[in-house]
């Protein structure tokens, strides 16, 4: 394994920049990394869906010439990156891990990939996730799960599981996700890597395949703080072509991140959420949490405990307004313009060819989310449910709002609980609806969230992640306070998490 | 999620919701589905009577205004590259199956 893939990006761009590697060197260590580990849908790693070799290696030397003429687009051209497989590119297919789109090459790319090929950033290729972004495993990707590189045998989280991932198992230095309930922040805990739901609006959503538009938000997954601070300031700001763009700057992220990585939270002010704690939180992921929440008080934080009381209910409100979202979206796939069609036998009309291809597209849990939105949202339900559900989503913004007059940032478990085996929860909605317990009140009220690696649970040696939240558009203080919380974690622990991931086989 | 009332959802109500949001569910499918869908109703039925009449709705997080741009023509997508993913195409144009049903 070239030593190569095993630095930050950050490190990764100093390299290029100081002339030390270049961008096709560095491009071919991590495909032959993916080469190595990835395998497929029945055994590997399999966080791509699918790899362009050639294409990021024609991007790469396009990258090389730029610099060596001095024209470096951005620090980060040069530095490989993979896409989440939700998030369009032109002459690549985009799937959503759904057999509805298989073979799709949209004829646009997404905002967030446009500024990354401006930026000179080969793509490595697109990662496995759950269908349209459904579920907390990646197990509902109609190509195959994604397996936890930590232990195969386990899940990497979901949906984003592939982006994490390929991080982890160091078949990429960045990668770019997606988080409507926490398919960024609890792929992120569960493979001991970094993920960060940004500001609702503060990176646009342009070419991402929605599943709810109100909650959906892109966001950087990579191995450092740092990392993600510089890929965030890469793919944030204003976008016209997303009505739901803030107007506002990004902000100093990087400045922040290096202001926490030196240690001092001298006057940050941190709350520990009541409700995010107690009867069924795994006993190794509170002991980690619990020791992290001790190193921030060390660095000079000062801890207390905030009790969000409407939290307990942010899983059914999230539950009925994201399939409500999603059921109206996904009437998209309509077997007409593009994407799959099934033709019935005899003389079938359009909608018979819908209800076929929808049928045979979409799998289990697209049709669940499906039905019960459009439960929610038929008359005579939806003030009790849809109606209901978008209270209890003020009062939780409330909550919030009232948390942070008393603390800067929140903070608790990003999930329940370590990666479980594959299969575990599959047929069990409920059980898998639980991962998202603790990152779902974020995307409600739509304020900032990230994951960091806090160490390995006791019981069973893997990942638990330490999940920090924000006031909306105070994404700097996440990175402050996360690269704060990484640095004392890795000084406390004798190095970074990732250092003990077992060898990764294919 | 605390518990309240139980909301009921029977194979019937299943099968007419799939038809109304388009997906051919079989006999199988829905032996499988319904269930499931129920158990998932019966717990968000929590929500029921959480918030009061005088809090008000949020369909949003961050609050919004609608917003303009400048009436200036701007490039689009090309015929070829619209039609680019259609199932069927024809003359420039998608190519769909009819659109009534044999009883219209």
């Amino acid at each position: 394994m070239s030593e190569l893939i095993r630095k930050s990006a950050a490190e990764l761009a100093d390299a290029l920049a100081a002339g030390e590697t270049t961008s096709v060197a560095l491009t071919q260590a991590h495909l032959d990394r993916i080469a190595a580990v990835d395998g497929d849908a029945d055994a590997g790693v399999h966080a791509f869906l699918h790899v362009d070799a050639d294409g990021a290696l024609a991007q790469a030397a396009a990258s090389d010439e730029r610099r060596s003429a001095g024209n470096a687009l951005h620090p980060l051209d040069g530095v490989p990156i993979a896409v989440k497989d939700v998030l369009t590119t032109t002459g690549l297919p985009t799937t959503c891990g759904s057999k509805i789109l298989e073979g799709w090459v949209p004829p646009y790319d997404a905002t967030v990939v446009r500024r990354i090929k401006d930026a000179g950033l080969p793509i490595l290729g697109k990662t496995n996730m759950d269908e349209f972004a459904m579920g907390s495993s990646t197990e509902h990707s109609a190509y195959g799960p994604t397996r936890n590189p930590w232990d195969q045998t386990r899940i990497p989280g979901g949906s984003g599981g592939g982006s994490a991932a390929a991080v982890a198992a160091f078949e990429a230095p960045l990668a770019l996700g997606t988080d409507t309930g926490g398919s960024i922040r609890q792929p992120g805990a569960v493979t001991g890597t970094v993920g960060v739901k940004p500001t609702y609006g503060g990176i646009s959503r342009y070419g991402l395949v929605a599943m709810a538009n109100s909650l959906d938000q892109v966001g950087p997954v990579t191995r450092t703080v740092l990392d993600s601070a510089l890929l965030h300031e890469l793919i944030g700001g204003h976008d016209p072509l997303d009505s739901t763009s803030v107007d506002a700057p990004v902000g100093d992220l990087v400045g922040a991140a290096r202001q926490g990585a030196a240690g001092d939270l001298s006057g940050v002010r941190v709350g520990v959420v009541t409700e995010l704690s107690g009867e069924g939180w795994q006993p190794g992921v509170m002991a980690r949490f619990s020791e992290t929440v001790e190193l921030l008080t060390k660095a000079g934080a000062e801890v207390v405990e905030v009790s969000c009381p409407n939290f307990v209910h942010a899983l059914a409100a999230y539950y009925l307004l994201m399939p409500a979202e999603a059921s109206s979206n996904l009437a998209k796939f309509d077997a007409m313009r593009y994407g799959l069609r099934v033709t019935p036998e005899g003389s079938p009309s359009a909608e018979d060819v819908m209800k076929a291809t929808r049928d045979a597209g979409f799998g289990d849990e697209v049709k669940r989310r499906i039905i019960i939105g459009t439960y929610a949202l038929s008359s005579g339900y939806y003030d009790a449910y849809y109606g209901q559900a978008q209270k209890v989503r003020t009062l939780i913004s409330r909550d919030f709002a009232a948390a942070y007059d008393k603390v800067d940032v929140l903070v608790s478990p990003t999930a329940p609980t370590t990666a479980f085996p594959l299969g575990e929860k599959l047929d069990d909605p409920l059980a898998m609806y639980l991962n998202d317990l603790a990152t779902i009140p974020a995307n409600l009220a739509g304020v900032p969230g990230i994951s960091v690696p806090a160490g390995l649970a006791e019981e069973d040696g893997l990942p638990v992640g330490f999940q920090i939240l924000a006031p909306a558009l105070a994404d700097d203080r996440l990175y402050r306070v996360g690269a704060a919380v990484e640095a004392a974690v890795t000084s406390a622990q004798g190095g970074p998490l990732l250092d003990r991931l077992p060898e990764v086989l294919a | 999620m605390p518990e309240t009332a139980r909301a009921e959802i029977s194979r019937e109500e299943v099968a007419h919701l799939a038809d109304l949001a388009r997906i051919d569910l079989d006999d199988a499918e829905l032996d499988h589905l319904a269930p499931q869908l129920a158990v998932i109703l019966e717990s968000v039925a929590a929500i029921r009577g959480v918030a009061g009449d005088d809090v008000p709705p949020t369909s949003h997080p961050i609050p919004l205004t609608n917003v303009f741009r400048e009436d200036v023509v701007r490039p689009g997508l090309s015929a070829e590259e619209a039609l680019s993913g259609a199932p069927a195409a024809e003359e420039q144009r998608f190519s769909v199956p009819r659109i009534l049903g044999e009883e219209q």
